[in-house]
């Protein structure tokens, strides 16, 4: 079994984690036009090489992050997501539209 | 007699019949150029060469002929999808297939077995009786099927009501069916080559020339090519490819892994798989039982083999079959799944003009290839994109309407 190293509960059999999809930061949703928003959710970097992705331990609902090669399988190393999420996001409400 | 045959064997006059002449040098242009010398890149090369006139063709393959995922399959040939246009699609395709060794003059081991996909629960008998309702409607052989038929169409099933998931019913697809898969793209090459069709193996594409928003050229590892149009059939490498033409794709590779046991007598004939273990087993003519279906669970370019896949594929395979407890394996493989996010290929049109996409094949590639390769030839030689495959274009993604096609995989729906 392969071994992944959480940063909140050290090292667990990879059956107990599930992956999360690529990491990607998101675009404003109120001056994001539709093709830009379909891109976002729908479309993958899928790189083959060296990635930032998601990861959740899941008896523990931890989320958190791995830089992962996608070539060779091998785990660089997996850290929270505080190290790249530093800064308190305040997410405005979608602007109404008239008459709706 | 075996002195006839050794005599036969060594004899100069041996008459070995090569499939297509050795690649020669690459010429300076080509009209069409396809990137994957796979089964689809072939089918469609041959379409263009045959049924349009078009043979001023190069197919460029990084490694050999049908090596990739055509070699990798588990050469499941079936119809019963869940959508409209997907049901449409395939069911011309294996219409296709029934009359590919005719096309060819050349055997690619048709075997219509039948397919049987099992139910453990009542949501499950629900969605067959969908499915076989859509089905119907659009002309496939597929309906539900009770416990007491289904234990006559597989004798050696596992009917126990033990078990820890119990056989309820069954969906029966009589048009499911089984090839080679190896010589469906050999058929395809030998006659897209006899036709001056170019193959070219060892020859990888580095860059694609783009100039005001068209496709100019290739550069390979043996020097460029100018051409008129590009077709790219590199499934488990789409991504890779296109991102070198500059087109994002909504595609994630996954390792599909399945394996396969020593050669057994004939004892199963039909194709049966089970969502709800997650796992399909056929015996092929050689007598080896096919134990597919087991997707990593995170995204990968690579086609290792792992212990978790050989352990869980073997536990749900002797669930359904507990005699394959005796058997010996003989090989485990993967092949790189070109997943989309509805399950439907990717084909058709992209945002670069003479550059046509045939990506997104998942784990339903090989059962498409006759098809693609006729509706892709047509899209490349007369620019109109043809009916059949109008709903899989690039674009649906950007409209938000996607082709939810939860009949595309036989073991995980």
């Amino acid at each position: 079994m392969k071994i992944l190293t959480c940063p909140l509960n050290g090292p667990r059999n990879i059956s107990e984690f599930t992956y999360g999809g690529e990491h990607h930061s998101m675009p404003d949703p109120n001056t994001t036009d539709s093709r830009a928003w379909a891109e976002h959710v729908f479309f993958h970097d899928n790189a083959a090489g060296i990635v930032t992705e998601w990861w959740c331990h899941s008896a523990s609902s931890f989320w958190f992050l791995a830089e992962r090669n996608t070539i060779t399988d091998e785990v660089i190393r997996t850290f929270e997501a505080s190290e790249i999420y530093n800064q308190r996001i305040d997410f405005v409400a979608a602007s109404t539209v008239e008459g709706s | 007699m075996p002195f006839g045959l050794l005599k036969y064997g060594l004899s100069k006059d041996y008459p070995a019949q090569h499939h297509f002449t050795p690649a020669k040098e690459l010429k300076k242009h080509y009209d069409v150029v396809i990137i994957g010398g796979g089964g689809h890149g072939a089918a469609i090369a041959y379409n263009l060469a045959k049924y349009h006139g078009i043979t001023n063709v190069a197919i460029l393959e990084k490694s050999y002929l049908g090596g990739g995922n055509t070699a990798r399959n588990t050469a499941v040939i079936r119809s019963n999808y869940l959508t409209e246009s997907g049901v449409k699609f395939y069911s011309e395709s294996v219409k296709l297939y029934n009359n590919l060794s005719n096309e060819f003059n050349y055997n690619v081991m048709m075997e219509n077995r039948g397919q049987l996909t099992l139910a453990h629960s009542d949501a499950a008998i629900r969605s067959f009786r969908w499915r076989a309702e859509v089905n119907q409607h659009l002309g496939v052989r597929s309906e539900l099927v009770d416990r007491q038929t289904i234990a006559e169409l597989v004798p050696n099933l596992n009917m126990s009501e033990d078990s820890r998931f119990p056989i309820m019913a069954g969906l029966w697809h009589a048009d499911g069916a089984t090839a080679r898969h190896d010589a469906v793209a050999w058929g395809y090459a030998k006659g897209a080559c006899d036709r001056g069709v170019e193959l070219h193996q060892l020859t990888e594409v580095e860059a694609i020339d783009i100039a005001n928003g068209r496709v100019t050229g290739v550069k390979t590892n043996r020097g460029s090519i100018a051409c008129g149009a590009v077709v790219q059939a590199v499934a488990g490498a789409s991504s890779i490819v296109a991102k070198k033409a500059g087109i994002p794709l909504p595609i994630h590779c996954y390792p599909l892994q399945a394996m396969v046991t020593q050669p057994y007598k004939p004892i199963l004939t039909p194709h049966v798989s089970s969502p709800q273990v997650h796992v399909y087993v056929h015996q092929t003519s050689r007598g080896e039982f096919v134990i597919g279906g087991g997707s990593d669970p995170y995204p990968l370019y690579n086609t290792r083999a792992t212990l978790d896949q050989r352990e869980s594929l073997s536990a749900a395979a002797l669930e359904l079959f507990p005699f394959l407890a005796q058997a010996r394996m003989l090989r485990q493989w993967a092949g790189t799944t070109d997943m989309t996010p509805d399950y439907s290929p990717i084909m058709g049109l992209s945002p670069v003009e003479n550059y046509y996409l045939d990506a997104g094949w998942g784990t339903w590639g090989f059962k498409a290839t006759p098809i693609c390769g006729v509706t892709m030839a047509e899209l490349v030689a007369t620019k109109k994109v043809p009916d059949l495959i109008k709903p899989f274009e690039l674009e649906r993604f950007y409209r938000f309407e996607q082709i939810n096609e939860a009949g595309a995989t036989a073991a995980s729906h």
